[in-house]
């Protein structure tokens, strides 16, 4: 990542969070008139929601678990971003969760065992101002990125756990193998991480990254601190070991938040732009990887994670512009194929050539590559935004 | 989205449709806000004289600033009255799909045209939808025509792909390694360049910038430089600019509106063959460092033995103006004006519109500068090789300088209309 970036979603999100209704979990007391009270009585497969049709406004769920796993119940928009909340409802429990929800269509669900997509309701509110209807299969679009981003989330942790496990066991070589692994599911959905502002420089920053007065043996931390220490410095102190699990906290607070992303159709397209814009600053050049040279693992990730959000939005974008999207099916597979010719294990595998072993004739070729696929790929905001 | 359903094909009126449908305002017509009249001191730029098109009336293009045109036999940027600034810009093709390649030149073409006269390309630089990055980058808004000129050019290279062989002038031949070259593979070749001249850097800056954006996918820039201090003319009424080596340089060059020496030396003529380069001429581009440190500290009658010229006056040896006719004999045999000169090249003539450059310096403190040779010629191997040859054996100025990149192409004939483009007789005519 780059330092002080204004992350396209932040920006989205922060215009969206006008129009969007809060989720307030913490306030009870109903200042709003017209408040619902629904119950939810939920067991290890079912979720009874008392009302389906509900007023604008209020709205308060006196939340019964009468199943045998811990659950937690969502309020959700139809793209799947959270309203409100509430988790850690053990089994024989009582909660309360509330939320101030405009006109609009909403699930409730319950998440048995606090995994997965849930049990989910429909719930109908009608009255006062409505949201504004978007395309149906953009919601989808939205709704299913947001599930890959969640579940690149859940799939990351483990994987930096191997790492971790490696790092405070002391065992450098075992660490150095799973480094790059670890980073995958990150750099696939980087804009969407970089959209919370306050994750990103605990995991993903480099030292050049650090805001003045943050000093480099007390304040960096997170995957490039740990990269320094095994490539550079070849070694693993205490510190190194705090660091790891340092990254384990950073990384599950990312994954708890992931669910309440302000994610629109647009800024997935920019998000998808922004990671070709991270290959092209970051990697291409080196820098991002300066002691691994594992860069060509982060930038097939990028890329797979642009081509991920590029191909949800793919049936509006090729319905308004069917030109756009046959350049980008193009240069999709030609950037895919340039990567291939530095992959260095089988066709699925993340060993790529050590990019400080790549030479300046193939790292202009890549750069170019990035070029043919990010100009198109600034224009795929519009080519959704046509669809309202 | 509004600024986009307003101006749907067939709504916008003629005027405007003429103009390419864009909403945002031109360049030009923020620059007649300010009320400045472009023919305004509309002294005659001799040469070539370039017509510019304000409103209703007809104008010729004054050292100002105003519109050259784009369109005619030859392509604008040879025989133009030499800009102030240069970026010029060497691509390589990224695209096997001949099509493909066409719809960018006819693009690109589209896109040279409105930014000669002045306006922002496609949907304009502003006014557009909020999410996404507007078509024109808008860094030229505002800026007067500047009498900026692209210029597009064919590499040997370009012939090897497209089944393009057999179209492949002979005259477009490699260049020769001359004694002393150190070329630099990054700042050689290219298999297309487009070479962008105004009056002011950032028009010309914008203009590659763009064709760059646009070309993004199929071809994609190989090198490029900029250029500033213009070191040669094609108005030789004109005072001769100075190189960087504080000379003049070139004054005996071809005028631009002396049409039978353009004829006999740079316009490639119809029985030369092939016919699509009927009208076109062939460009010899050389990035040639100069050691300004070392020539600085040396003396200052060296310095015009080695040119052959007084360094005040630019008078050739034995003379007292600068537009005297030398006479060689009495300069030392390798004297640059001597051995460059067409009476020792058996009379190959070349038109010179070469830059100074300076890229900051090269990390030993050196100024990383010199001059960025272009010479536009009817045929390579009576021109600029025979020329080089004598140059690269016996030219007194080896010692100071090096050239270290270096680039030939084939540069066709001008756009006739709205409907012809760059390239048109390479990519559809049968000869």
């Amino acid at each position: 990542m780059r330092p002080a970036r204004v992350s396209v979603v932040t920006a989205v999100a922060t215009a969206a969070a006008l129009t969007a209704v809060t989720g307030c979990t913490e306030k009870s007391d109903a200042k709003s008139g017209g408040a619902n009270s629904v119950s939810v009585i939920a067991t290890d497969d079912k979720c009874d929601v008392s009302k389906k049709k509900l007023s604008a406004g209020h709205v308060e769920l006196a939340i019964e678990n009468k199943g045998s796993k811990v659950t937690e119940v969502y309020i959700l928009f139809p793209d799947d971003r959270i309203v409100s909340e509430r988790e850690n409802i053990g089994p024989g429990t009582k909660q309360k969760l509330t939320a101030e929800v405009k006109a609009g269509s909403y699930e409730i669900a319950c998440k048995p065992g606090m995994k997965g997509d849930g049990i989910r309701q429909e719930v109908t509110v009608t009255g006062g101002t409505k949201t504004a209807k978007r395309d149906p299969r953009l919601d989808k679009a939205v709704a299913e990125y947001r599930a890959y981003a969640q579940a690149q989330a859940d799939e990351t942790l483990p994987k930096t756990k191997t790492f971790t496990d490696a790092v405070r066991k002391g065992d450098l070589a075992a660490a150095k193998k799973a480094y790059a692994l670890s980073r995958i599911g990150w750099e696939r959905t980087e804009p969407v991480a970089e959209s919370f502002g306050d994750i990103d420089p605990k995991v993903d920053v480099r030292e050049d990254g650090l805001e003045e007065g943050q000093d480099v043996e007390k304040d960096w931390t997170g995957w490039h601190r740990l990269e320094r220490a095994l490539w550079k410095d070849k070694k693993i102190g205490k510190r190194e070991k705090a660091l790891a699990t340092q990254l384990d906290k950073d990384l599950l607070d990312w994954q708890k938040r992931v669910g309440k992303a302000v994610i629109t159709p647009t800024s997935m397209a920019n998000g998808a732009k922004e990671l070709l814009d991270e290959v092209a600053t970051g990697k291409v050049t080196g820098e991002e990887e300066r002691y691994s040279h594992t860069d060509l693992v982060d930038f097939k990730a990028n890329v797979e994670g642009a081509e991920k959000s590029y191909e949800l939005l793919k049936p509006v974008a090729a319905e308004n512009d069917p030109k756009l999207a046959k350049e980008l099916d193009k240069q999709f597979a030609a950037l895919s194929k340039l990567l291939d010719k530095h992959r260095e294990g089988g066709a699925d595998s993340y060993e790529f050539t050590s990019y400080d072993k790549v030479g300046k004739a193939d790292r202009k070729e890549l750069q170019d590559g990035v070029n043919a696929l990010a100009e198109p790929l600034s224009k795929l905001a519009a080519a959704v935004a046509k669809s309202k | 989205m509004a600024e986009i359903t307003t101006n749907e094909p067939g709504t916008a009126p003629e005027a405007a449709t003429a103009e390419g449908n864009s909403p945002a305002p031109s360049r030009r017509a923020l620059l007649a806000f300010g009320g400045a009249g472009l023919a305004l001191g509309a002294a005659a730029a001799g040469g070539a004289v370039a017509m510019v098109r304000t409103g209703d009336e007809v104008a010729p293009a004054a050292e100002s600033g105003a519109a050259v045109a784009f369109h005619g036999a030859h392509q604008a940027g040879i025989a133009t009255a030499v800009q102030d600034r240069l970026h010029f810009a060497a691509f390589d093709v990224k695209t096997d799909d001949r099509e493909e390649f066409v719809q960018l030149l006819k693009d690109w073409t589209k896109a040279a045209a409105r930014m000669t006269e002045g306006h922002a390309i496609g949907e304009g630089a502003y006014g557009g939808l909020a999410e996404a990055p507007p078509d024109d980058t808008g860094e030229a808004l505002g800026l007067k025509p500047s009498r900026l000129t692209l210029t597009i050019g064919f590499g040997p290279s370009l012939f090897e792909k497209f089944g393009l062989g057999d179209k492949r002038p002979d005259a477009l031949v490699d260049l020769p390694k001359f004694p002393g070259d150190n070329l630099d593979k990054a700042r050689s070749g290219g298999d297309l360049c487009v070479q962008a001249c105004a009056d002011d850097p950032q028009v010309a800056v914008h203009a590659i910038r763009n064709l760059a954006r646009i070309g993004f996918g199929k071809v994609a820039v190989r090198w490029s430089q900029l250029g500033f201090g213009k070191t040669s003319s094609t108005t030789p009424g004109a005072q001769t600019p100075r190189n960087l080596f504080g000379f003049k340089d070139g004054t005996r060059n071809v005028s631009g509106d002396d049409s039978a020496r353009l004829d006999e030396h740079v316009w490639v003529g119809e029985k030369d063959g092939p016919g699509w380069m009927t009208g076109g001429s062939y460009l010899v581009a050389r990035r040639i460092r100069m050691n300004i440190e070392t020539w600085d500290r040396t003396p200052l009658g060296e310095q015009e033995d080695i040119f052959g010229r007084d360094k005040g006056e630019g008078a050739p040896v034995g003379k007292a103006k600068e537009h005297d006719e030398p006479f060689l004999k009495a300069m030392k045999p390798t004297a640059h004006v001597r051995v460059a000169h067409p009476d020792a090249n058996h009379g190959a003539t070349i038109l010179r519109r070469g830059y100074s450059f300076t890229d900051g310096t090269d990390g030993l403190g050196r100024l990383d500068a010199g001059l960025f040779f272009l010479a536009y010629q009817r045929d390579v191997r009576k021109g600029f090789i025979p020329v080089q040859r004598n140059l690269a054996r016996s030219d007194a100025l080896n010692e100071y300088i090096q050239h270290v990149g270096s680039a030939v192409f084939a540069v066709p004939p001008g756009v006739r209309g709205k409907d012809d483009w760059w390239g048109r007789g390479l990519f559809t005519r049968e000869a």
